[in-house]
């Protein structure tokens, strides 16, 4: 039987806020245990939690990002269960009146194809805290240390509609909202840090099917492979279940990287009564319909708008809008050197897919503290294009300018890099070329034109590059008694 | 300069004026307060704390503060006693219960850190029942309480320490915390005034929650003027509370003056059931009769929801109680069981142990009410009970300015009486919940004594912010009626 593949995808991301969701206390990763506390985050007795609108504004440019509406009127509400991690014995969250919801984004697909993935809902609520299991110092048994800077840090969770139909599509959809909460500048996204975690649920139901099948949910992921390579072990295993006689259970699965598996979380974990009722210590918010608007226009182009619009105006292969387009800071950088030089924004392309990207790579740095500026390497497209210098030593001033920060102008100076187009000084070049080619320039005195081209090749190998081909050309054709083009 | 002997039975208006003058010392104040402690509170146990050592220093400060020539705040030296379910910067805060026995806090209550900025002193810390769920301060895991005006009766509670304390001189005034008349009560059974104001009103930072949509922080105090004086030191917007509203605090001792003349005093019938004790009765309906006498007018007012306020209260309160004591989870601070084996028995033995029977069963209730399949038939009925009620008394203060009824049911009961009937117990607040559930303010005044001598109190509601109106009439009453006398029980 064909068997159609059915994923939804829950998504929570820490957003890029100095301080913690209800109290000023840092969010920065990577502190000494328990320092980023304060009565509140710890759950101290009396303290109490007051919303903070940095967040709740980042949130709502989060939510419209992701073309959903953003709530008149939202509250927060108590989840409650017990868990060392948990210092007030709940978390506050979003149960029925989500801050944002009903939204879509386009993914571009592995295949070139794009697709839509409709967005339930997205909310704002605070992270726990985090725990390490660790011996003890009485050998043999073990223990847990519970650090708390974790605790309270604003965390965005981000639902999907079933929509998603394979382990593929679902790493796609991963990627392409990671890049857009990255545009917007809203999280880091990072899945090692913590900053952003994704759990699938999944099912699988005969092709051409209404009904949905029964669903399992994955943990434990933390990269998006571990997602792809999650799903893909798991619809295998649902098929097999199913085809085998058995049913799918409705279950929490937690991913053994290791052994590359799903196995079932403990029933005493999953099952959860969480007693949701509305949190009485943060009032409702009315959002006003002004700080929407605002928010709105404050976002920045998406990656899926801009990428269309790199095609369109600038004449790019899709390929080129898409790697330029895969974040938002590449992105800028291409506009500057286009915006600088206009004329040829596929040579920019080039340039920057190739030189510049390569180097950030290598380098290991972000794009924004290349020490080559856009409009540095506008300036040294522009030499090269108006014949100043040639392409490749234009990649040797480059090369320079990488090196030194120097500017084009200096660098090409300082490598003696200028073209030459001093007719006598290209007719002494020529003179010796031809004097010790004598064979060749036979060759061509006696009709072989096309030869002509080796011939102006070792003049420029001759000058290092340096000389102007078209007045080597030039002078190549009077030398040999040709006619000029 | 002699000592007068009683400072400590002085209201803090008074205590504070002459604090100002120069007339007496802070330090005065306080140690008078001390000696009286010492030597009535083994018979009362108002207090789980007394902080000598703090107090003395602090008036100290406030007696140097005088001396250097600068201003003093409108409490200078007047003797605070707190509730201990009030956070109080390094002084231990207990809730009176196991589960926080040792806690030491790191930080004040806000109403704390004004009264001190006040220039007021905190002489200790008061007995009430474990988290404030009880109507009697027997809940206290640590101590009893007893009546100053009956030392075999109960203070009422939740705020039992504080209403004694003040109703034997104990200290000048006291803060309480009122969830469901948890001031307002025991005052009506001490004789002292007790007043919650609208929820919003006062910050609730630091203080440890009950049923944190219903809990508010107020005065208790020998006079109205004592009250309305602690009110406006604690009142007014906190950026550390989310629920604290925004809105200029009134000059409350100054509206005082204005008397009740032409105020319409709402009387709903639903406050005065046929049951209703008599003597409780006669003596409310006597100081109506004299306001009315003095120039205002009384009117028939309806609040038929009423009635079902009391089962509402206990779905709210305890649906957030059972949340908001989760976090007595023996992880981060307070007890642990020590034959916890893993991380569940830690859980379940810590609770077991470090909560008492009336805890235990509040947060079974507020558990079951908001389990799956219950939130909607519990929890959130009684948050349409909730605008219901509010309603009612938004349509009955289109007809009248504030509504008078009794404070309790009934006058101080003996210790013991009810602890095994929790129902009863649970009636006390008959009269003081819907306040809370509709987030109103409301005060109880002295009205007269029961045949047995112990005193009943009358309850004065008015509209969300209307506490001014509301301690208009207190007054106006109080000028009628008299204060309390001297609890005789000591």
């Amino acid at each position: 039987m064909d068997w159609e593949t059915v994923i939804g995808i829950e998504v929570h991301c820490q957003l890029k806020v100095p301080s913690k969701l209800f109290c000023e206390c840092a969010t920065s990763f990577g502190a000494d245990a328990n320092t980023n506390v304060c009565p509140v985050c710890l759950g101290l007795p009396g303290s109490l939690p007051v919303l903070s609108e940095r967040a709740l504004r980042l949130a709502i440019r989060a939510g419209l990002s992701l073309g959903c509406e953003i709530a008149a009127r939202t509250k927060w509400d108590r989840k409650n269960y017990f868990y060392p991690d948990l210092p007030k014995g709940y978390q506050i969250s979003q149960y029925d009146m989500p801050l944002s919801f009903g939204g879509a984004i386009e993914v571009p697909l592995e295949d070139g194809g794009a697709k839509t993935v409709r967005i339930t809902r997205l909310h704002l609520e605070e992270d726990t805290g985090k725990l390490f299991h660790v011996e003890a110092e009485d050998a043999g048994s073990r223990e847990s240390l519970v650090d708390l800077n974790r605790a309270g840090t604003p965390l965005i969770e981000i639902v999907t509609e079933p929509d998603i139909r394979s382990p593929g599509e679902a790493w796609s959809y991963l990627t392409e909202l990671r890049r857009i909460l990255r545009y917007i500048d809203v999280s880091d996204c990072n899945m090692e840090e913590g900053s952003l975690r994704a759990e699938p649920n999944v099912s699988i139901r005969p092709k051409g099917s209404k009904e949905f099948g029964t669903k399992t949910e994955i943990k434990n992921l933390n990269s998006f492979k571990s997602v792809r390579d999650a799903l893909v072990h798991e619809v295998d295993r649902q098929r097999k279940t199913i085809e085998g006689g058995g049913n799918v259970r409705q279950e929490t699965l937690l991913w053994d990287v290791a052994r590359g598996v799903t196995a079932p979380m403990r029933s005493k974990e999953a099952a959860h009564d969480y007693r949701y009722f509305p949190e009485p210590d943060v009032p409702p918010v009315t959002v006003p319909r002004v700080l929407v608007d605002e928010t709105r226009r404050s976002v920045p182009e998406l990656p899926g708008p801009r990428r269309a619009r790199f095609e369109k105006d600038y004449g790019l292969p899709a390929y080129d809008a898409d790697v330029l387009c895969s974040d938002r800071a590449t992105a800028d950088w291409f506009e500057a050197v286009v915006k600088a030089h206009p004329s040829d924004p596929k040579a920019a392309s080039n340039w920057v897919m190739g030189e510049v990207l390569r180097e950030v790579k290598e380098r290991k740095i972000e794009i924004s503290s290349f020490p080559v500026s856009p409009a540095s390497l506008a300036r040294l497209l522009a030499l090269a294009e108006a014949g100043t210098v040639s392409v490749s030593a234009a990649k040797e001033a480059w090369k320079e300018m990488v090196a030194s920060g120097a500017d084009a102008e200096t660098a090409i100076e300082r490598k003696g890099l200028a073209q030459v187009s001093d007719e006598a000084a290209i007719d002494g070049l020529v003179a010796k070329v031809v004097a010790s080619n004598e064979k060749i320039a036979a060759e061509i005195r006696g009709g072989k034109v096309a030869a002509l081209k080796s011939l102006v090749g070792l003049v420029m190998r001759e000058s290092k590059g340096r000389a102007n081909p078209q007045m080597v050309n030039a002078a190549l054709r009077r030398s040999l008694g040709l006619p000029p083009e | 300069m002699s000592r007068p002997k009683d400072l400590c039975l002085l209201p803090a208006h008074a205590t504070a004026r002459l604090v100002r003058e120069g007339t007496v010392k802070a330090r005065d104040v306080v140690d008078s307060t001390l000696e009286r402690i010492a030597a009535v509170d083994s018979k009362v146990g108002a207090y789980l704390k007394v902080d000598a050592d703090g107090a003395r220093a602090a008036a100290d400060a406030v007696d140097r503060k005088r001396a250097s020539g600068k201003p003093l705040g409108p409490l200078a030296g007047a003797a605070v006693a707190v509730k201990d379910n009030m956070c109080t910067r390094g002084l231990e805060t207990t809730a009176a219960s196991r589960i926080l026995e040792g806690w030491v806090p790191p930080y004040d209550c806000t109403v704390v850190r004004r009264i001190r900025e006040a220039d007021g002193i905190v002489v200790g810390k008061t007995n009430l029942d474990e988290f404030a769920m009880g109507s009697s301060t027997e809940n206290s895991a640590f101590k009893k309480t007893r009546n100053p005006w009956d030392l075999s009766r109960v203070p009422g509670g939740s705020s039992g320490g504080s209403a004694a304390a003040v109703a034997a001189g104990e200290c000048s005034v006291a803060l309480g915390s009122d969830t469901g008349g948890s001031i307002r009560q025991p005052a009506a059974l001490t004789g002292t005034v007790g007043l919650k104001p609208t929820y919003g009103r006062v910050s609730r930072f630091g203080l440890i929650a009950f049923g944190s949509s219903l809990d508010q922080i107020g005065p208790i105090a020998r006079d109205v003027e004592d009250a309305a004086l602690l009110l406006r030191t604690v009142a007014g917007h906190d950026p550390a509370d989310g629920t604290s509203v925004e809105r200029d605090v009134p000059d409350y001792v100054a509206a005082l003056k204005q008397g009740a003349k032409g105020l319409r005093l709402g009387i709903p019938k639903e406050y005065f059931p046929p049951d209703l004790n008599a003597e409780v009765a006669s003596a409310v309906k006597g100081a109506i009769a004299r306001l009315v006498e003095a120039g205002a007018t009384a009117v028939e007012v309806d609040l038929p929801t009423s009635p079902y306020s009391i089962a509402c209260y206990y779905i709210v309160a305890t649906s957030e109680a059972s949340s908001n004591l989760a976090r007595y989870d023996g992880v981060k601070y307070g007890a642990r069981s020590a034959e916890a084996k893993d991380l569940y028995s830690m859980y379940a033995l810590t609770r077991r142990d470090g909560f008492g029977p009336e805890v235990r069963r509040r947060i079974m209730l507020g558990t079951y009410a908001l389990s799956a399949g219950y939130y909607d038939a519990y929890y959130k009925k009684g948050l349409e009970v909730r605008s219901l009620l509010r309603r009612e008394f938004d349509a009955a203060f289109e007809k009248c300015d504030a509504i008078l009824s009794p404070t309790s049911p009934f006058p101080a009961f003996k210790i013991g009486e009810k602890v095994d009937d929790p129902l009863s117990m649970y009636l006390s607040d008959i009269f003081t919940v819907a306040v809370n559930l509709a987030g109103l303010p409301g005060v109880s005044v002295p009205c007269g004594l029961s045949m047995e001598r112990l005193p009943i109190g009358l309850q004065v509601l008015a509209p969300p912010f209307g506490e001014e109106t509301m301690l208009r009439v207190a007054r106006a009453h109080e000028k009628l009626a008299g204060t309390a006398p001297e609890a005789p029980g000591i």
